[in-house]
């Protein structure tokens, strides 16, 4: 099976879905003859014109506001944001347009549009270039929000994106990009947005995160291993709709729940998995519901020891697990 | 070290007692068998006497108050010993576990709860009080020393019969004088060894022994029938042919399995007494219909993991969950509620080329229906001679439970769903 | 060359329009509805374009002011009536919206939201559509000119003529964004003046003369069909009416100064125009003011009956349902 990295799972995806349909097309920042400034759409724009991978104008609103016109035409159009951090002048278009077009014209219109953006820090990008913006996204009801952790999902998950109906933001973590590699089939295969996925069985903690945090949890469960202590390991994948089954189960089977994303603490994702738990599988808890994620502070700081002071790593996750584990 | 009175369970389905009166006062000698207290239940009344020898160190449960079965009522010991308290190390949290160590404990006061058993966690409490554990028996190894629920879960592996500290002639024994008849384990008589040059010994896997042990002893529980009938399955092969796309749309793949299973569904509803289990009192007609699918794992042997509900999922949900549970059992990452409490089963041996079989029905079930290979084969139709690709469905029931009038029944009904199998399933 | 028949329907429209618009005020004021805004006195830029371009094929994305834009697009006074009650059977959204969010599907009107200039780039975004698929079909959007100070707007209509996309940008200048004048929202003359900043041209029309309008519009949807890209058309009127029910524009602006504006009403334009031509007469007024007030009484009376949507249904269509499973 061939292996390849993130970045080149995510450009195969939409490589693929716009084989299959002529609808599909890429918009953004630098997409065409650059092929991005990641290279997520190299060679897209020699393959398939600049009609279908189109070169914006600095504006990150319009680029979505003409994605969506586009999508209420019938389009399915892929839009790029450079950096999640720059996605903030087209918030109004994303939340307050193409999340409730469905909703109110009572289903008569739609909006099919994928929005892409790099997210996540550790790449001394800074306050700029680093921020993790799920939390405010997978709280409006009407948007999906998907975040794959490697390469296989990456590509299952843009392709189901692509093919679904309604708005889906999809964060790539950005650190990963080439750093991910894994096997991905060369036959055409789906990811369901929606279900989480337990990627390591444990018993003594679960441990619950996504995208590049995901990977580090992977790495603190082997460090625990070594320990006697079993993690259980879930990448929850799809962060909007939530998996709430997935979650709950696992934490029936261990008692204890670490949340890790690095996004601020405050009102980060991870408080809406640990209210869910709290509410629903209080019975089975048998420790505190703990979170590990950035300070609370506007942003990733550029220097390297603050870029690691705030940065979630394994050995910080494996601290955390380990706590909860002898708790 | 000091002595732990307790009190005792004065009656199989008695699980608290009353202090009426205490008949030594703290810092009194009291010998070994001597009257010590008065308790009270709403079955009985009578003396406790003393376990030990010694001064009544520390009354705990005063006149007048109840509390459970296994409650730390005093201790007795010598003067100046040290009464042993678990370390709490959660003063802040007190509020919390009191609530939760009340409920388990009964009527212990408060204070005395916390001080004994440190943080209670809910799953902890929960565990206690659906298995009816007395907390002050099990040790803590959690943090400051508290309970965990891993403590509990070992706890309850060490005393599956007994679930509080009881005399011991209160406890059911475990001799062979006590077991009821079915239980009895009916070991086979030894075979004689017939040993031939060149024979080579495999050990039996786990696996191995467990498959033996529950088919062996299932033909030994149920008198076997099995019943055959065959099913045109054209409706459901257009139908498959139409929904696959869409289903691998969702990520799901599309079998077989998932409309024979729709089928059987349909079937239990119309005839209930198939999803049963027999017991002496009568017939336990299950109202929740849990299918074990038997997952073939090759030369290692197989597993019936359970798709529980499964009248509450759709045709997608069904496919989605023999997917899942198929997956999880080849790579061994099945849980243990996932292989128990199922209600009926099929198994699919027609993948291996087989036509009809007798199958063997997972206890306590009624019966396992049978899949075999589905084959083109010419059947008539109207006096005419069609192709159609057809299924031998091999139905093995409990004959103590279903005859053949209801077994034949329940069968030509799955036959029936498969060949009318509409759009709307 | 517009036959008897379209000048005649197109005033029709117009005048069916201000007697709904008319009749709704009357309904708030009594309080029956809970809200209006009005377009009393630019039905004859709404008209003009609307009758300008193929109703039912090309794509329309209006403003809230846009009621004789809509009627002239199939749009029904019953319609209006349902929405302004919030009523299960509104078409633009089963009383999820407010009234004046327009949607028709069968007239290619995209669900509309409140925030001004979001449907300016969605204008683009259904240009560049059209544009990939080779066809012939046309896009207008109109504003009022306070929104073209919106950053919104700036980057769709730049969309539009960076990539030469057959959109038609119709800003209906009032001259008052609530209460604000245009002196108080651009630095230029009017909306048309910032075309040439950004790119494609800009003209300005009598917004009173439905025929003017028409010639413009007509003109414009020409241009882009030939792949000459957009134009933005600057039609100056007046608001004659407070911007909104919960308005009092007596607080910013004179009654002399609204007199006078009322003197130059669309409809009494239209009216001497083919009354002169003779296409109009009196008769004919009088049968048409009679229709439509039967039009306009029947349609309430049907909303205020019709039933409100059921909190069952509140839930539903937060996203597009995908049929899994037969």
């Amino acid at each position: 099976m061939p292996e390849m990295t993130l970045i080149e799972a995510i450009r195969q995806a939409m490589d693929e879905e716009m084989a299959r349909d002529p609808e599909v097309f890429i918009v953004g920042e630098d997409v065409g003859k650059r092929g991005g400034v990641f290279r997520a759409t190299m060679g897209l724009y020699d393959k398939y014109g600049e009609h279908r991978v189109i070169d914006s104008p600095l504006a990150e609103l319009s680029i979505v506001g003409v994605g969506i016109g586009a999508a209420l035409y019938g389009m399915r159009p892929i839009c790029e944001i450079q950096f999640a951090d720059y996605i903030f002048p087209a918030f109004n278009q994303i939340v307050g347009e193409a999340a409730r077009m469905c909703y109110r014209s009572n289903g008569t219109w739609s909006v099919p549009l994928v929005i892409r953006a790099p997210y996540g820090g550790g790449i001394s990008g800074g306050l700029y270039h680093s921020q993790s913006v799920e939390a405010f996204f997978a709280h409006v009801p009407g948007l999906k929000v998907v975040i794959p952790s490697n390469p296989y999902d990456a590509k299952g998950l843009l392709k189901s994106a692509i093919r679904d109906p309604n708005p889906v933001m999809f964060f790539e973590p950005k650190k990963g990009y080439r750093l991910i590699r894994g096997e991905v089939p060369e036959e055409e295969y789906l990811v369901p947005i929606g279900p989480a996925k337990i990627s390591r069985f444990g018993r003594d903690v679960s441990i619950f995160a996504y995208g590049m945090m995901h990977y580090y949890a992977l790495q603190a469960a082997e460090l625990l291993a070594q320990e006697g202590i079993e993690a259980e390991v879930v990448d929850l994948r799809t962060l909007a709709p939530v998996d709430k089954t997935t979650i709950l189960e696992s934490v029936k089977r261990t008692g204890k729940a670490l949340i890790v994303h690095e996004d601020n603490l405050t009102l980060g994702y991870g408080a809406e998995v640990a209210a869910i738990i709290a509410e629903h599988a209080f019975t089975d808890l048998d420790a505190p519901v703990r979170r590990l994620a950035g300070p609370d502070v506007p942003g990733v700081p550029f220097s390297p020891p603050l870029q690691e002071w705030f940065m979630p790593n394994p050995q910080k996750i494996a601290d955390a697990a380990r706590r909860l584990a002898q708790f | 070290m000091a002595t732990r009175v307790i009190m005792p369970q004065l009656g199989e389905s008695v699980v608290e007692g009353t202090v009426v009166s205490w008949l030594k006062k703290e810092g009194e000698r009291v010998e070994k068998e001597e009257a010590l207290v008065e308790i009270t239940t709403d079955k009985v009344q009578t003396e406790i006497p003393s376990i030990a020898s010694g001064v009544l160190l520390k009354i705990l449960v005063g006149e007048g108050e109840t509390v459970r079965a296994g409650t730390t009522l005093a201790w007795i010991g010598e003067p100046g010993e040290v009464i042993p308290e678990a370390d709490t190390g959660m003063s802040q949290l007190h509020a919390v576990p009191a609530a939760a160590a009340t409920s388990v404990a009964g009527t212990v006061p408060i204070s005395e709860a916390a001080r004994d058993l440190g943080f209670i966690s809910p799953v902890v409490a929960r565990l206690a009080k659906e298995h009816q554990i007395d907390l002050t028996q099990i040790k803590g190894t959690g943090e400051g020393g508290r309970i965990t629920k891993k403590d509990v879960l070992a706890y309850l592996e060490q005393h599956k019969e007994v679930a509080v500290e009881t005399p011991a002639w209160e406890t059911r024994g475990g001799g062979e004088l006590f077991r009821l008849p079915e239980a009895q384990p009916q070991t086979s008589p030894p075979q004689p060894s017939v040993a031939l040059q060149g024979d080579i010994l495999i050990p039996h896997s786990a696996m191995r022994l467990a498959i033996a042990e529950h088919m062996t002893r299932s033909k030994r529980t149920s008198p076997h029938v099995t019943t055959v009938m065959e099913a045109d399955m054209s409706a459901v092969a257009a139908h498959r042919e139409a929904h696959q796309a869409q289903f691998a749309r969702d990520g799901v793949r599309l079998t077989y399995t998932a409309y024979f299973i729709s089928a059987i569904v349909t079937a239990l509803k119309a005839y209930p007494q198939v999803n049963s289990s027999w017991s002496d009192e009568g017939l336990v007609v299950h109202q929740a219909i849990h299918i074990g699918v038997a997952v073939s794992l090759g030369e290692e042997g197989l597993i019936v993991p359970v798709i529980k509900n499964a009248d509450g999922l759709s045709l997608l949900g069904l496919a989605r969950a023999i997917q899942d549970l198929a997956e999880r059992a080849r790579s061994h990452r099945l849980q243990p509620d996932e292989v128990k409490g199922g209600t009926f089963s099929i198994t699919n041996h027609g993948t291996s080329g087989s036509l009809f079989a007798t199958p063997i029905i997972p206890q306590p079930q009624c019966g396992i229906l049978g899949v075999g290979a589905i084959k083109k084969r010419p059947v008539v139709i109207h006096d005419a001679i069609a192709i159609r690709p057809m299924v031998y469905l091999s139905f093995t029931f409990d004959h103590r439970i279903l005859d053949g009038y209801s077994a034949d029944g329940f069968l030509a009904k799955v036959v029936s769903v498969l060949e009318n199998w509409t759009e709307v399933g | 060359m517009l036959s008897k028949e379209t000048k005649l329907d197109m005033y029709w429209t117009m005048l069916l329009s201000r007697r709904l618009d008319e009749r709704s005020w009357v309904l708030h004021r009594q309080g029956r509805i809970a809200f209006h805004i009005s377009g009393i006195g630019q039905e004859a830029a709404q008209v003009g374009a609307a009758f300008a371009l193929r109703r039912g094929y090309d794509w329309f994305l209006p403003y809230y002011r846009d009621i004789a834009l809509m009627i002239a697009l199939g749009y029904t006074p019953r319609d209006f009536a349902l929405s302004m009650m919030g009523k299960a059977e509104d078409i633009t959204s089963a009383g999820r919206q407010m009234p004046s969010h327009w949607s028709l599907r069968s007239a290619n009107v995209p669900s509309q939201s409140a925030t001004v200039a979001t449907q300016t780039s969605h204008a683009a975004g259904i240009g560049l559509a059209i544009k990939l698929h080779g066809e012939d079909k046309v896009v207008l959007t109109c504003i009022g000119e306070g929104a073209t100070s919106q950053g919104e707007w700036y980057e769709g209509v730049n969309w539009a003529a960076v990539h030469r996309l057959p959109v038609i940008f119709l800003v209906q200048n009032n001259q008052y964004a609530i209460s604000e004048r245009v002196e108080r929202q651009m630095a230029v003359p009017g909306p048309a003046a910032k075309a040439c900043g950004l790119g494609l041209d800009g003209r300005e029309v009598d917004g009173t003369d439905v025929f003017q309008v028409y010639e413009v519009i007509a003109e414009a949807a020409e241009k882009a069909r030939r792949g000459e890209g957009p134009s933005l058309i600057e039609a100056k009127l007046y608001r004659i009416t407070p911007h909104s029910s919960d308005d009092d524009d007596r607080t910013y602006r004179s009654r002399e100064e609204v007199e006078a504006y009322k003197k130059r009403d669309p409809l009494l334009i239209a009216q001497a125009i083919l009354e002169k031509e003779g296409i109009l007469t009196p008769k004919k007024l009088d049968e048409m003011e009679a229709k439509a007030k039967q039009i306009v009484d029947e349609a309430v009376e049907y909303a205020e009956k019709a039933a409100y949507p059921s909190v069952e249904d509140a839930a539903t269509h937060v996203f597009v349902e995908e049929v899994s499973h037969a």
